[in-house]
């Protein structure tokens, strides 16, 4: 069994799917970090059979935004002298701005530069996000994160 | 108030300003003669990035009638665009010239990303396999001239419904207008694409999917024609194949009701044969009528002269 520590003071990314660990690492910089950071991979899960987790000892200004469009079951717990001082549940945000761009070739986006890449969240159940300008529809946006 | 606005979408409109539009546009064909001098002083600007000179035509021919002037480009190799200028570079110096524009991409999107950028209102003339708005409000107004009504019609679309942007647009349109329902009518290759359906499950609006023209023509107050466009495809072989799966014949006609109405958004290739012009329920070509009409009708309310 893998033992990491307890943080003191931080923020604890967990829940994440199993395999997004990284991209989330990664879209966070983590690599550059200064302080202490744990990436643990494919971790036990009652919920989720394998889950990512990751422990920053840091209190960073995250993006909920952003993890909640990776994946809106991760739970992020701020962590204050080694308690739970707060969670925090996400969702898929209504609009995303500049993450993602459009697949489509026929997109104006594909040609035209310096213009904000837009995706509106048009069914919460599926996941349906649709681009602002070709309208084309994506169910699994965030895999070309 | 339709003052200074752009239309992109069709659904940009309410119905109500739709029906403004469709009021002014039925002044002018009463009394074309007392509008040929309201819009003097005016300057359209047509922005064409890909050819089409019946939707340019159109635009330009409406604003003549009305008295103003057009300045503009036909194909982006002739302009700035071919030194790689974005649309919001142009738009924003076009704009500076003229009192409205009308645009027409190949890009999906990009008459969207002009009226961001854009000091005077913006026409969408078509934007690649998507939208086409004036072209539904030419296929509104002839709808509504000739049956009366835009409820309780069972419109049936037949063709390229999957890069056919005057049909998604007309569905959009005619989805919001009580008790109609469609009948779409494709090869599976070119089947509407699933955001339109989904739209239309939304809204709880009925439709079928039908590979087969001659089954349900019986059962249509419309039948709405298309045309498979060549330059939406990246493989000519699907193109040939594909190009003359639906072709409107006299037995097919035979078999529809007597005040059932073709429209087509035109140029045909040969999905209507020339036999089919003299039948009186074959109205493509007032529908062309119908089209400038309704631009100038739609040019004076953005510049706000009426």
């Amino acid at each position: 069994m893998l033992t990491i520590n307890s943080i003191k003071n931080g923020i604890v990314i967990d829940h994440i799917r199993a395999g997004y660990g990284m991209k989330i690492f990664n879209y966070l910089e983590l690599n550059k970090a200064k302080y202490s950071v744990a990436l643990i991979m494919n971790a036990a899960s009652e919920k989720l059979g394998r889950k990512d987790i990751i422990k920053i000892e840091n209190n960073l200004e995250l993006d909920f935004t952003v993890l909640g469009f990776i994946d809106p079951n991760i739970t992020i717990d701020v962590i204050k002298d080694e308690k739970i001082y707060k969670k925090i549940k996400l969702k898929l945000p209504d609009r995303i701005e500049n993450i993602i761009e459009c697949k489509n070739p026929r997109c104006v986006t594909s040609v035209e530069k310096n213009i904000p890449h837009i995706f509106n969240l048009v069914d919460e159940k599926t996941g349906t996000y649709r681009c602002e300008y070709c309208d084309q529809m994506y169910d699994n946006l965030s895999k070309y994160l | 108030m339709l003052k200074g606005r752009h239309l992109i979408d069709i659904m940009d409109f309410s119905k109500e300003e739709l029906d403004e539009i469709f009021e002014l546009a039925n002044e002018i064909i009463l009394k074309e003669e007392d509008f040929s001098k309201v819009c003097d002083g005016k300057l359209l600007a047509t922005l064409f990035y890909e050819p089409s000179t019946r939707t340019r035509l159109s635009f330009e021919s409406a604003m003549i009638r009305l008295g103003g002037k057009v300045v503009g480009f036909s194909e982006p190799n002739s302009s700035s665009v071919s030194k790689g200028e974005s649309i919001a570079d142009t738009i924003r110096v076009v704009g500076s010239y003229a009192d409205i524009v009308a645009m027409r991409h190949p890009k999906e999107g990009a008459p969207k990303i002009a009226s961001m950028y854009s000091p005077v209102p913006v026409i969408n003339a078509g934007d690649g396999g998507h939208q086409h708005p004036t072209q539904t409000l030419t296929d509104l107004l002839t709808i509504k001239s000739i049956k009366g009504r835009l409820s309780n019609l069972k419109i049936g679309c037949c063709g390229d419904l999957k890069f056919g942007r005057t049909v998604h647009s007309l569905i959009n349109a005619m989805s919001r207008y009580e008790n109609n329902s469609f009948t779409l009518i494709s090869p599976e290759e070119l089947k509407i694409p699933d955001y339109a359906k989904k739209e239309l499950d939304k809204k709880g609006v009925s439709y079928i999917e039908t590979k087969n023209l001659e089954d349900v023509i019986g059962s249509l107050d419309i039948l709405y024609m298309t045309r498979v466009q060549k330059e939406r495809f990246f493989n000519e072989e699907d193109y040939i194949r594909l190009k003359d799966i639906y072709i409107l014949s006299k037995d097919k006609m035979a078999k529809a009701g007597k005040d059932m109405i073709v429209l087509h958004p035109l140029p045909r290739v040969n999905e209507i044969p020339y036999e089919i012009d003299s039948d009186p329920r074959a109205c493509y070509f007032k529908q062309v009528k119908y089209g400038m009409y309704v631009r100038m009708a739609l040019m004076m309310k953005l510049l706000g002269i009426r």
